[in-house]
């Protein structure tokens, strides 16, 4: 009884994580690209190393919180700039290949040793060098609050404080999503994903258009990544190529083109996954399915599980959770 | 074009002939009957204007004018290039070399956005309605210099309502006209070929164009559309629009064009008013064969012998 008490209480922590509205603002960002603009970004978690680094980087070197936070912004938008010039005038695919491969290289960059004094190399930035402004914010007093089955102190790297700067974030970034996508430039996206031909032919500048979102999302995607890396520390290796794959996931769980999507998507997504992985813990050191699966499998198994929900959803409901099917078929351009 | 002119317009009825139209058809009638005539009134101008595509060359005009008022058909057999024509004035495609000038201004080398916004406005021959907004969206993605279309008022609805108020309005009353009021919430995607054609048509008039570019604006379309299509046609040209149509039904092109233009292999073969042009022997050789008047909507074609007999003669000819 006790362990399903616990396992329940962790899946229930996992809603209001700050690491679930990391990526519930890294899939707002990406619904921007995707779900309204059809733009193919397979490089979310690029925006975020950058918007981490940035954050970190510029904290380190002494500047405040919200400039830190500026220069995440910045550091968003330079690099969605670079990657589009090139490419939004070429078919979608391109940005696809080119996202993940910059990604890649934001990465690759980060862990090396050639810029190792600013990004810490491979070990990266360790949290307490640069969450000390963060936490100096925090109006809340010391101590520790329980709020129901769940505990955590006012203020820290796992507290209540960074919880609520994350989703005070996430309904900033949501008001504003909201407020774009349903005026006539977010009509005007909408056009674009579908047929840009069509909205060229209307005399819209469809490269402006598309690199308006893409900037957009990318400096939310950055966002994303200061959130994400708050709580923790910022170590490049987290944020690869899996970090984009559980961005799209939770954005095509929740459903593109849609306002809550990204955010309803995020907690489903944590939530199971914590789920899956606690009670496939439980089970493997308490039952015969011990026999079959070893504890340390565990992760791996919850990994591929994750991909095979991703081809399931797109595969049988690419609307997602909240998604209307008529108006969102997979419209790549 | 005020809304009593627009609900005046009697759609599919030839009716009688507008003082507009009537100077027209007068000054069309002094123009010379042959490729590069020039026009009074030019509305669209080009000069060698050259495509090709590896070794093959799909458009070589050196001079085309269009009059302005009027409606000017582009006809011609398959591959004669008349859709790369129209790619390449509008905006879609880059030529090999050539100019052209729409109301005297240089447009060529311009995107596709700046000739839209120029005054231009197309439509395509597969139907380019955006099938997942809905109808009135299509149509208020039209509407030009929308303040809320930018990112930084987008977020201030107070800064665009009136426009977009306004932008409905006329949308609804342009929908009215094509019988497409009563879709209006409808996903563009519910409707049939030939409304789509209807929409994407009313769509290219929210832009306020003063020259339409139709591709191919019957293919596909339904036998009972086709009259409402061709009325909603002339009354482009009654408005003062003038239109510059592609187009393979010669039923259409003789019933509503004022000025035919013939291509063939990329060139200019000839030009001249429907009835005259389609007797003119290299027409006649490029394009039509020897059957063009037999209806090919006749239903004694779908009798193989006579399509035998007919498919022989033109073996022998």
């Amino acid at each position: 009884m006790d362990e399903i008490l616990r396992i329940v209480t962790q899946t229930l922590a996992e809603l209001i994580a700050p690491t679930t509205a990391a990526y519930a603002i890294a899939a707002i960002g990406l619904n921007l690209h995707f779900g309204y603009t059809g733009l193919l970004n397979m490089g979310q978690a690029g925006f975020m190393l950058l918007g981490a680094y940035g954050f970190g980087i510029a904290t380190i070197a002494g500047a405040p919180f919200f400039v830190a936070l500026l220069v995440a912004l910045v550091a968003g938008t330079l690099f969605a700039l670079i990657l589009g010039l090139p490419t939004l005038q070429l078919r979608g695919d391109y940005l696809a290949i080119v996202t993940i491969s910059a990604a890649e290289i934001i990465r690759w960059v980060g862990r090396s040793t050639w810029l190792q004094e600013w990004t810490g190399g491979a070990s990266g930035l360790q949290g307490r060098d640069f969450k000390e402004s963060f936490h100096a914010l925090s109006p809340l007093p010391d101590g520790r609050t329980a709020i129901g089955p769940l505990e955590y102190i006012n203020t820290g790297s796992d507290s209540w404080w960074t919880r609520i700067f994350a989703w005070g974030l996430v309904a900033l970034i949501l008001l504003l999503v909201w407020l774009i996508t349903r005026s006539p430039w977010g009509r005007v996206l909408k056009g674009i994903r579908e047929d840009e031909d069509a909205v060229r032919a209307l005399g819209k500048n469809v490269y402006s258009y598309k690199m308006q979102a893409l900037v957009l999302g990318g400096a939310i995607g950055a966002l994303g990544g200061v959130v994400y890396a708050l709580p923790l520390a910022i170590a490049p290796d987290a944020m690869g190529r899996t970090m984009t794959f559980f961005a799209w996931t939770v954005l095509l769980l929740g459903g593109a083109a849609t306002v809550f999507g990204p955010v309803l998507g995020a907690m489903v997504f944590f939530a199971a996954y914590m789920l899956m992985r606690t009670g496939m813990r439980s089970l493997t050191s308490n039952t015969g399915l011990g026999d079959v699966i070893t504890t340390t499998n565990v992760e791996q198994i919850g990994g591929m599980l994750v991909g095979v929900t991703l081809m399931l959803l797109v595969i049988f409901r690419p609307q997602g959770i909240l998604g209307n099917k008529k108006e969102l078929a997979f419209n790549v351009r | 074009m005020s809304a009593d002119e627009t609900t005046t317009t009697v759609p599919g009825a030839a009716g009688p002939l507008t003082e507009d139209h009537r100077r027209v058809l007068r000054d069309l009638s002094d123009v010379e009957r042959r490729p590069g005539a020039p026009k009074p009134d030019a509305i669209l101008t080009m000069d060698d204007v050259q495509r090709r595509f590896g070794g093959m060359t799909a458009v070589d005009v050196d001079h085309l004018e269009v009059q302005e008022g009027t409606i000017t058909a582009l006809i011609g057999p398959n591959g004669a290039g008349k859709t790369t024509l129209f790619n390449l004035v509008t905006g879609f495609d880059t030529p090999n070399s050539g100019r052209w000038s729409f109301q005297g201004r240089p447009l060529a080398g311009k995107g596709a956005a700046a000739v839209a916004k120029a005054g231009m406005v197309r439509t395509f021959q597969l139907t380019k309605a955006l099938s997942r907004l809905t109808v009135l969206q299509n149509m208020l993605l039209a509407s030009p210099a929308n303040p809320g279309e930018n990112l930084f008022l987008s977020w201030l609805p107070f800064t665009w309502k009136k426009h977009e108020a306004e932008a409905t309005e006329k949308a609804m009353e342009i929908l009215a006209r094509f019988k497409l009021d009563t879709k209006a919430g409808d996903f563009a995607g519910s409707l049939s070929g030939g409304q789509r054609k209807l929409l994407e048509m009313a769509r290219a008039l929210m832009t306020d164009p003063t020259m339409v570019m139709l591709d191919e604006p019957m293919a596909g379309v339904n036998p009972a559309l086709v009259q409402s299509l061709l009325g909603h046609i002339q009354a482009l040209r009654d408005e003062g629009m003038t239109v510059l149509f592609v187009e393979h039904d010669m039923h259409a092109v003789r019933h509503i064009s004022d000025w035919v233009v013939v291509m063939a292999e990329g060139r200019l073969v000839a030009e001249g008013p429907p009835e005259t042009v389609m007797k003119d022997q290299a027409v006649v050789d490029a394009y039509l064969g020897a059957h063009h008047d037999t209806d090919l909507g006749d239903d004694s074609l779908l009798d193989p012998a006579i399509l035998a007999r007919l498919e022989a003669e033109e073996e022998n000819r």
